[in-house]
């Protein structure tokens, strides 16, 4: 008799996930059952979910790590404090999407189950060492993505946006589980863990699959993560999809994504002297492609995308610090890197939606004009995002990129610090311009207030105070997570 | 030294504008009158603070007073350090005084004055925190900041060609200041493989550098890491090449903007001279010192050449800037004390002068709307208050004896012609001589601009019907003349209680590993016994009595002729 092992659930590991998985069905039922016009109840039962789960991450810190589910899953501090990253950005997407959405009169209300399965697939990336679950995290992430992107579907852009993401998103995951299966061919294994193993006692042609087979993963990867020269979506795609989903992707599915890279990085270890000096020179692309090219956009959303590139490109500076002497430094660079990041980022975004009017939007760096005078609380939060962005103290912002040159310096990364740098430098051109449209140019037109709603400031006055709190309150929110 | 204190009457005034910058927020935009006393409040609260802090300030130690100690950031050795010590002291004051000055001009401001009001006091609140900032990413977050509503003083409320001026400016600044922050933490790494303990404080990282362990595992590093700081200093200061951001930002800034820019912003860069490049790098600066004298040479006379040919009141002001600047310079890079005492008293002198010469400006060009020479002329007989204040600034920026400009500028000559003609440093006695030039250049083109403004006929009808200074602009602009006339007639109020400070951080240049006066050792104290400045260790760790003999006497200075070697040399013998 045939004898199936079903391997132990531990419930309580998984249960973040579960929760938000089950949060996004429930949601839709909501919305089946809601009044006309009305998506108020499908937004409090999403956010309700939401901090759920995040309680449930916080029950789990107290739980012993390890690997769950036969190897599926992982519980360690790193996979619960990014997901716990994720919850909060997503609550973040969420809490202004639907004064948006009725804006760009969108308001469907299976935005907010969609957003939520994106938002649990970036969880099981975060949360896993084998490489298939890491591909279905990308994809869960990716499918609901590409749906979102072309929710507004009377707009040519944002249909655009939507077909372009599918395309290139479906050929890097193409890539992906291409590298995937030479990295089992190498190792018998779909499990990180066994990398390490197979490099040291495997022959030439073996070691020749597994670096190959690496590469393959890391390009997968590195398209999500918009590295250059695996960028070329990003702009097109920020552009034309709704603003509250181009921060849900910029937020959540860059901090999936870089975790991913996390654990694919630390299972090949061993392999570092191959790869440590080609993602030096991807970051390095990264940041400089980024940030150049941002200097010579003219729409707001389009310097946000390129800004997010390069701010990639930061993010990698500090994975690579980390990996090329893990002993001496930790996680907390990048995790406090990201956080800061989503909160600047998303932060941008939520003013940026302001631009969306009676079912049109225009996103030009001239809708910005005359911001103080029309919302002084968004103006003065963009203000906060922009000083964040570029790295001004006493910001989030700075406390990230003076940890990642800390890092940098100290593991003799030196080159790449001083490119970070020089790039902060052009990266002012572009983050003064928006400052200067919101703050100092005199509105073009006249008449049209500004469609600010209690959420959306809610949203503003909670990205900005907490750019300001995540810096001086930084030793309490670094002990809390744990990181080393 | 580490032990937390809480915050105290320091952090009161370098955070009391920010804190009556946020009652002005509360006020509605509408009573503007209401939002410009209040800021006008806050601003004199401030200086009444800082003149407390002057009152409990004792001149006879080089160590930091008002110390402040509130932890911060522990594992990134990061925490909130303040205090003051002779230097700093003054520069706060400055700053206070020069700011109340700036909010009171500020009432011509008819736009958006909540707005300027906040950037003001947001403004001083930052300035302060850079000259009282004992660690060193504290100094470069307040360094940084006021490069925010800088931007804004001058992008809203600026000339014509604002926009383009203000982000010259900001990009000059950050691109110079970054790379500062890159040689701050390689301090700090260096440092932490040292000692064991991450800390950002320049007492700690000044100790490890006195007893010549920090450079010693990477002498390769010192030179890098030099240039990092000197370069975002320079920048700030500015010295050529780097000052073309100056004049821009200068003729574009509102005229409380140029008082404040030219008063107080410059300083942090020679300020952070006399903190950072003097203390740290003791055995780099002798090879980077002919640079940075050749430098303060080429402002000096570039700044008073192309000064001389401007048409424009505002700019020849801006560029004369760069001139003074350089005589500031010239005393701190000449590492005597003469030079360092005449460097850091000009430095006050310029905020004094040239700040008051901007508020003139700024005065008539309210009344007139240009700032060209040819629109004026004769305005002696039409606004006689006007002009003998006008005429005892510019002599006083000039140099003439009995005002605050000769004192600074003879020291600082005085000290640069003292390493000159000793050839220290590999330096020449025609740098010096070229230097002194400067000075009579400078006399050429600010007689040439009174003479333009206020002699010759009175010819344009418009300045016929000028009327002369309101009384609250003659309190103003009068304070500052006193100002200009204690300096020059009283200048050891100022340079007492610099002396100290200004012997101990030439002792840290200049000394050899070992010897150096470390400041977070109270048991050291630096004395002037006799004509030679030097380290004396008090046991009991207290300051005895008479331990410092200060010396304000110049022909002490003078006498001082041994070069560091034969100091060393004496040292070593005991």
């Amino acid at each position: 008799m045939f004898d199936f092992p079903v391997p132990p659930v531990d419930w309580l590991a998984i249960s973040p996930i579960v929760i938000v998985v089950v949060t996004g069905m429930l949601a839709l039922f909501v919305e089946m059952i809601r009044p006309k016009r009305n998506n108020n109840g499908v937004v409090g039962v999403c956010l309700l979910g939401l901090v759920a789960a995040a309680w449930a991450v916080g029950v789990n810190f107290g739980q012993p790590e390890g690997e769950l589910l036969a190897g599926m899953a992982v519980r360690d501090r790193f996979g619960l404090v990014f997901e716990l990253l994720i919850l909060g950005a997503t609550f973040m997407c969420l809490l202004f999407s639907e004064g948006y959405l009725r804006e760009k009169r969108i308001p469907f209300g299976e935005f907010y189950p969609l957003v939520l399965w994106s938002a649990a697939g970036g969880m099981v990336m975060a949360t896993t060492r084998n490489l298939l679950v890491v591909f279905l995290g990308i994809e869960v992430l990716s499918i609901a993505l590409y749906v979102l992107a072309g929710m507004s579907r009377s707009e040519e852009r944002s249909e655009e946006s939507a077909l372009k993401y599918f395309l290139l998103g479906a050929f890097a995951s193409g890539f992906l589980l291409y590298g995937i299966a030479f990295v089992f061919g190498a190792t018998g294994s779909l499990h990180l863990g066994s990398l390490a193993a197979a490099w040291t006692s495997g022959e030439a042609p073996t070691r020749a699959m597994l670096v190959f087979g690496l590469a393959l993963i890391l390009i997968g990867l590195g398209f999500k993560n918009a590295f250059v020269p695996f960028h070329q979506w990003t702009p097109d795609v920020y552009q034309g999809a709704p603003t509250n989903v181009t921060a849900f992707m910029a937020a959540v599915s860059k901090i999936a994504a870089i975790a991913a890279l996390w654990r694919v990085l630390e299972g090949a270890q061993v392999l570092s002297v191959i790869w440590l000096p080609a993602l030096s020179a991807v970051a390095i692309l990264t940041m400089t492609v980024g940030n150049l090219v941002a200097i010579v956009q003219k729409d707001v959303k389009r310097i946000l995308a390129y800004s997010s590139i390069s701010h990639a490109g930061y993010v990698l500076v500090g994975v690579l610090a980390h990996f090329k002497s893990p002993g001496e430094i930790g996680a907390t660079t990048v995790f406090y890197y990201l956080l800061s990041y989503s909160l600047m980022t998303i932060g941008a975004f939520a003013v940026v939606s302001l631009a969306a009017r009676g079912g049109r939007e225009v996103t030009g760096l001239a809708s910005l004009n005359g911001l103080w005078k029309r919302s002084p609380v968004a103006a003065i939060s963009l203000l906060v995002f922009v000083i964040s962005l570029i790295g001004i103290p006493p910001t989030a912002g700075f406390i990230g990129k003076f940890l990642i040159f800390r890092d940098a310096l100290q593991t003799g990364l030196t080159p790449l610090a001083i490119v970070l740098a020089v790039n902060s430098v052009v990266s002012v051109y572009y983050y003064v311009g928006i400052a200067r449209a919101a703050f100092v140019a005199e509105e073009a037109e006249e008449g049209e207030g500004a469609a600010m709603n209690p959420a959306l400031a809610g949203t503003c006055a909670l990205c900005a105070v907490g750019v300001f709190a995540a810096a001086f309150l930084f030793e309490p929110l670094v002990s809390f997570m744990g990181l080393r | 030294m580490n032990q937390p204190t809480g915050f105290g009457l320091l952090s009161g005034v370098v955070f009391l504008p920010i804190v009556g910058a946020l009652l002005v927020a509360l006020i509605p935009k509408a009573q503007v009158a209401a939002i410009r006393y209040a800021a006008l409040i806050a601003s004199v609260a401030t200086f009444g603070l800082s003149v407390v802090l002057l009152h409990g300030f004792s001149s006879s130690t080089f160590h930091f007073q008002w110390v402040e100690f509130v932890p911060w950031i522990a594992r990134a050795g990061i925490h909130y350090r303040v205090g003051v010590d002779g230097f700093s002291i003054w520069l706060v004051l400055l700053t206070t005084f020069l700011s109340f000055i700036s909010v009171w001009f500020s009432f011509y401001i008819k736009d958006r004055v909540k707005e300027y009001m906040l950037f003001m006091l947001a403004l001083e609140t930052a300035m302060l925190g850079v000259f009282v900032s004992l660690d060193m990413i504290v100094f470069y977050t307040f360094f940084e900041f006021s490069l925010i509503p800088m931007y804004f003083l001058i992008a809203i409320w600026g000339g014509n060609r604002r926009a383009y001026a203000s982000l010259k400016f900001f990009l000059f600044t950050f691109a110079g200041s970054i790379f500062m922050l890159l040689g701050m933490i390689v301090l700090f790494v260096l440092n932490w493989r040292l000692t064991g303990t991450p800390s950002f404080s320049i007492l700690d990282i000044q100790s490890a550098v006195a007893s010549g362990k920090l450079w010693a595992g990477s002498p390769h590093l010192e030179p890098w890491v030099f240039w990092a700081f000197a370069v975002a200093f320079l920048v700030k200061c500015p010295a050529f090449p780097f000052h073309t951001w100056l004049p821009d930002a200068h003729v574009e800034a509102p005229t409380a903007g140029s008082v404040i820019l030219a008063g107080v912003l410059l300083k942090m860069g020679t300020y952070g001279f006399l903190r950072f490049c003097l203390p740290l790098f003791p055995d780099t600066l002798p090879s980077q010192v002919p640079i940075l004298m050749l430098l303060a040479v080429i402002g000096i006379i570039y700044g008073a050449v192309v000064a001389a040919v401007q048409p424009d009141l505002k700019k020849l002001v801006a560029y004369s800037s760069v001139a003074h600047m350089g005589f500031v310079m010239l005393g701190i890079f000449s590492l005597n004390h003469a030079g360092i005492l005449g460097g850091s008293f000009q430095q006050l002198s310029h905020g004094v002068s040239t700040g008051a010469l901007f508020l003139l400006v700024g005065l008539i060009y309210e009344r007139r709307h240009t700032r060209e020479f040819k629109d004026f002329g004769g305005l002696k007989a039409q606004m006689p208050i006007f002009a003998a204040i006008f005429l005892i600034i510019m002599l006083s920026s000039a140099g003439l004896p009995g005002t605050n400009g000769f004192v600074g500028e003879f020291l600082a000559l005085l000290g640069a012609a003292e390493t000159c003609f000793n050839r220290l440093y590999g330096l020449d006695p025609a740098f010096v001589v070229i230097a002194g030039g400067g000075v009579i250049l400078a006399a050429v083109y600010l007689l040439y601009m009174f003479q333009q403004v206020f002699y010759g006929p009175n010819t344009n009808p418009d300045n016929k019907r000028l009327k002369d200074l309101k009384p609250w602009e003659v309190v103003m602009a009068g304070s500052l003349v006193v100002l200009v006339f204690w300096g020059g007639l009283f200048p050891n109020t100022f340079i007492g209680p610099m002396e100290a400070s200004a012997t101990a951080t030439r002792l840290m240049a200049t000394l050899p590993a070992g010897q150096r006066p470390v400041w977070s050792d109270p048991s050291q104290e630096v004395s002037a016994a006799g004509n030679q400045s030097q380290l004396v260790s008090l046991g009991d760790g207290r300051l005895g009595a008479g331990a410092i003999i200060a010396t304000t006497d110049v022909h002490v200075v003078w006498q001082e002729e041994h070069p560091p070697e034969e100091v060393v040399n004496h040292l070593g013998a005991r």
